[in-house]
C-alpha cells in the first residue's frame, strides 16, 4: 500500500500504459519537458522522448482532432487540454467528430482516444478557467466522461480510459492534484459506470462527484453527529453512469442529495435527481435535493469564489431541509 | 510528367463514374427517391479523379459534405455508398450517416464530414499516426473554400506544417461559400497565398483539368512521401449544382454557370484520350456502358435493400 498524490497516481497509470502499449502517446500543451501545466506529465518525455509526449502549438482544435484522427488511424492518443475551459474552443473535434464517428460510420471505427483535462474552481482562475462542465459531456451520445475522486481511482480510472475504444473525457479536478492517498500494491483499472459508496448509511443518500466527494463525507460526519446516517456514493463517471447503485440505495435511505462543485443549473445533478424520481419516486419520503454553484460564472476575489464554491455546510443544510 | 495511358483511362472512368452516379442522385432527389439532402459534385469531377489517382489504397483522406466524389475516387463501393444515400440498412453505415457520412476505413476514407473544415485536424491526426509509426503513406484532407476561412483549417495547417506530416491538402475552390462568394468572404483570390504563412508550397491548378490535378497532387504526395512536409493545392473549379439540391441559385448568374458548363472536365479528358490514341470512340462507348450498368446494379441495390430497424438505433453508439 502506497501513499500517493492524485497527480502521481496520475502519472503513473500514463507512465505504466505507455510502457505497455506503444500506440499511446501523450499530446498537449506543454506536457513535455514542462511536464505539464500541473505537472501531470512530468517525467514522461524524459523517460519516453518527444515522440510521446509531444508539445502543441497552442491550438486545441488540432489538438483534439488531431488526437480523433489518430485514433481513427489506429493509436490511442491521450491530449490534454491545460484547462477543461479552453474546449470551447476545440468542441466541434470532440462532440461532433470523435464522439459521432463510429455511430455515423455504422460501428465501422473506434476512436481510442482520452481527453484529460483540469476542472474546478478554487485557485482563483475566475472564470475562464475554473468551471466544472461534465455536464455538457455527458450530454453527448459516444463520450464516456470519468471524474475521479482520489488517487486510487485517478489511477485506475485513466488505465480504463486509456484502454477504451471510445472517446473518453477524463475531468481531474485541479484542487485535487495535491491530494494524498491510499493506492493499493495490487490496484488496477477501474471499470467505467460502476459507482462506490464511500460510506454506508441508512438514512439518506448523499450521491457527490469529484471535489465535493470529500464535503460529502465532511457532511456526512456532521450529520452522524446529529444522528444523521447518510449514505455517500461516488458515481467516478458520469457516462455511463451508474443509477442502480444510486437506485439501490435510496430504496433503502428513502431520501437523496446530490451534490457537485458545476452550476446547479442543467448539471449532473439534475439528470441523476430526475432518473430517480421516474424510477422510484414511491420510495421517497422527502423531497431531492441539488447541492450546486450558484447561476453565475466563477468569480475571480478570494470571498466571492469561496461564496461560489458549494460545500459541506451546504450538503448538511440541504439534508436538513429535506427532513424538517 | 508523363502520364501512363492506363492512369489516363482509370483517371476518366473515375471522373464519368462520379458524373453519372451525381447526376442519379439528382434525379432521384428531385423525384423524392431519397431523404434528406444532397450536395452533388457535378462539374468537380477532374478534383477527386486526379488527386486520388495520386493515391494508394492505404492512404488516408478526409472529405467534406460534397463528398461522393471523393469517395468515389478513393475506391468506395457504388452499391454501398447509393444504398447508404436511400437510407438502408445494407448502406455504408448501415443508414446512420448518409449523404454527409459515408466512410470506409478500410479504403483510408476518414469520412465524409457535415461539418465545414472538420476534416482538417482530423487528416493532420492521421498524418500524425502515419509519421509515429514511419509508415510509407499519407494523409489528403480535400476541403473547399469556404472551410479554408474555418479556424480548424488554419490550425490543421499550422500543426502539419509545424510538424513536417505527411498531409496534402487539397483545397477545391468552387467559388462559392453556399450563397457567399469568394470576393466577399476573403481578401484574396487565390487560397494558395495562404500556404506561405505555414512555410508550405501552395500551388494553384486548373481543378477542371484532371491531369493537372494528378501533376499536382503526385508531385505534393512525393514530397510529403519523402518526410518534407504538408503542401497547400488549390484546384479553382466550379460546382454546376446549387450549394444543396433544391438550392434555387439566386446569387449567381446563369451566364456564369453555362460559361463554367463549357469546361466541362470530363468531355476534355475524353477529347484528349482520343487524340492521344488512348482510346477509340468505341472503346469509350464500351467503357461508358460498363459504368452504367455497374451504376444500375448499385440502384437495384439501394432499391431492393431493406431499411434498418428502429432497434438499431440503439447499435453503434460505443465500441
Amino acid at each position: 500500500m502506497a501513499q500517493k498524490t492524485y497527480m502521481q497516481a496520475l502519472n503513473d497509470a500514463l507512465r505504466e500504459e505507455m510502457e505497455r502499449d506503444p500506440n499511446v502517446l501523450i499530446i498537449g500543451e506543454d506536457v513535455g519537458q514542462f511536464g505539464g501545466c500541473f505537472g501531470v506529465t512530468k517525467g514522461l518525455f524524459d523517460q519516453f522522448g518527444e515522440k510521446r509526449v509531444r508539445d502543441t502549438p497552442i491550438t486545441e482544435s488540432a489538438i483534439v482532432g488531431a488526437a480523433t484522427g489518430a485514433a481513427a488511424a489506429g493509436l490511442r492518443p491521450v491530449c490534454e487540454l491545460m484547462f477543461v475551459d479552453f474546449i470551447g474552443v476545440s468542441m466541434d473535434q470532440l462532440f461532433n467528430q470523435a464522439a459521432k464517428m463510429r455511430y455515423m460510420f455504422g460501428g465501422k471505427t473506434t476512436i481510442p482516444m482520452v481527453l484529460r483535462a483540469p476542472q474546478g474552481a478554487g485557485i482563483g482562475a475566475a472564470a475562464q478557467h475554473s468551471q466544472s462542465l461534465e455536464s455538457w459531456f455527458m450530454h453527448i451520445p459516444g463520450l464516456k466522461v470519468a471524474m475521479p475522486a482520489t488517487p486510487e481511482d485517478a489511477y485506475g480510472l485513466l488505465l480504463t480510459a486509456i484502454r477504451d475504444d471510445n472517446p473518453v473525457v477524463f475531468l481531474e479536478h485541479k484542487v485535487l492534484y495535491g491530494v494524498e492517498g491510499e493506492v493499493p500494491d495490487n490496484a488496477g483499472a477501474i471499470p467505467f459506470g460502476q459507482a462506490k459508496i464511500c460510506r454506508e448509511g441508512t438514512d439518506v443518500t448523499i450521491v457527490a462527484l469529484s471535489k465535493m466527494v470529500y464535503s460529502a463525507l465532511e457532511a456526512a460526519e456532521t450529520l452522524a453527529a446529529k444522528g444523521i446516517n447518510a449514505e455517500v456514493i461516488d458515481p467516478r463517471t458520469v457516462s455511463p453512469l451508474d443509477m442502480d447503485t444510486i437506485i439501490e440505495s435510496v430504496k433503502k435511505t428513502h431520501s437523496l442529495v446530490v451534490a457537485h462543485e458545476a452550476v446547479k443549473t442543467g448539471g449532473a445533478g439534475a439528470e441523476i435527481a430526475a432518473q430517480v424520481a421516474e424510477e422510484i419516486i414511491d420510495y421517497l419520503d422527502t423531497p431531492i435535493m441539488r447541492v450546486g454553484a450558484p447561476f453565475t460564472p466563477v468569480p475571480f476575489s478570494p470571498p466571492l469564489e469561496e461564496a461560489f464554491i458549494p460545500g459541506a455546510e451546504d450538503i448538511v443544510a440541504a439534508v436538513e431541509q429535506i427532513r424538517s | 510528367m508523363t502520364i501512363s495511358k492506363k492512369k489516363m483511362i482509370e483517371m476518366y472512368t473515375t471522373m464519368y463514374r462520379i458524373r453519372q452516379f451525381e447526376s442519379k442522385l439528382q434525379e432521384f432527389f428531385a423525384a423524392s427517391k431519397i431523404p434528406g439532402f444532397v450536395h452533388l459534385y457535378l462539374g468537380e469531377e477532374a478534383v477527386a479523379a486526379g488527386a486520388c489517382a495520386a493515391l494508394n489504397k492505404e492512404d488516408y483522406i478526409t472529405s467534406t459534405h460534397r463528398g461522393h466524389g471523393h469517395l468515389i475516387a478513393k475506391g468506395g463501393d457504388l452499391k454501398l455508398m447509393m444504398a447508404e444515400i436511400f437510407g438502408k440498412s445494407t448502406g455504408y453505415c448501415k443508414g446512420k450517416g448518409g449523404s454527409m457520412h459515408i466512410a470506409d476505413v478500410d479504403l483510408g476514407i476518414l469520412g465524409a464530414n457535415g461539418i465545414v473544415g472538420g476534416g482538417g485536424p482530423i487528416a493532420t491526426g492521421a498524418g500524425m499516426a502515419i509519421q509515429y509509426r514511419g509508415e510509407d503513406r499519407v494523409a489528403v484532407c480535400f476541403f473547399g473554400d469556404g472551410a479554408s476561412n474555418q479556424g480548424t483549417t488554419q490550425e490543421a495547417l499550422n500543426l502539419a506544417s509545424a510538424w513536417e506530416l505527411p498531409v496534402v491538402f487539397v483545397n477545391e475552390n468552387n467559388g462559392y461559400g453556399i450563397s457567399c462568394p469568394i470576393s466577399k468572404s476573403m481578401a484574396i483570390t487565390d487560397i494558395a497565398d495562404r500556404a506561405a504563412g505555414y512555410d508550405m508550397p501552395g500551388v494553384i491548378v486548373d481543378g477542371n483539368d484532371v491531369t493537372a490535378v494528378y501533376e499536382a497532387i503526385t508531385a505534393a504526395v512525393a514530397r510529403a512521401r519523402k518526410g518534407e512536409g504538408p503542401s497547400l493545392v488549390e484546384c479553382k473549379t466550379y460546382r454546376w449544382r446549387g450549394h444543396f439540391e433544391g438550392d434555387a441559385c439566386t446569387y449567381r448568374e446563369k451566364d456564369e454557370v453555362d460559361e463554367w458548363i463549357k469546361k466541362d472536365p470530363i468531355p476534355r479528358c475524353a477529347q484528349k484520350m482520343l487524340d492521344e490514341g488512348i482510346l477509340t470512340e468505341k472503346e469509350l462507348d464500351a467503357l461508358h456502358a460498363k459504368i452504367d450498368t455497374e451504376l444500375q446494379e448499385a440502384i437495384t441495390f439501394a432499391e431492393e435493400s431493406p431499411l434498418p430497424e428502429p432497434a438499431d438505433l440503439f447499435e453503434d453508439v460505443y465500441a
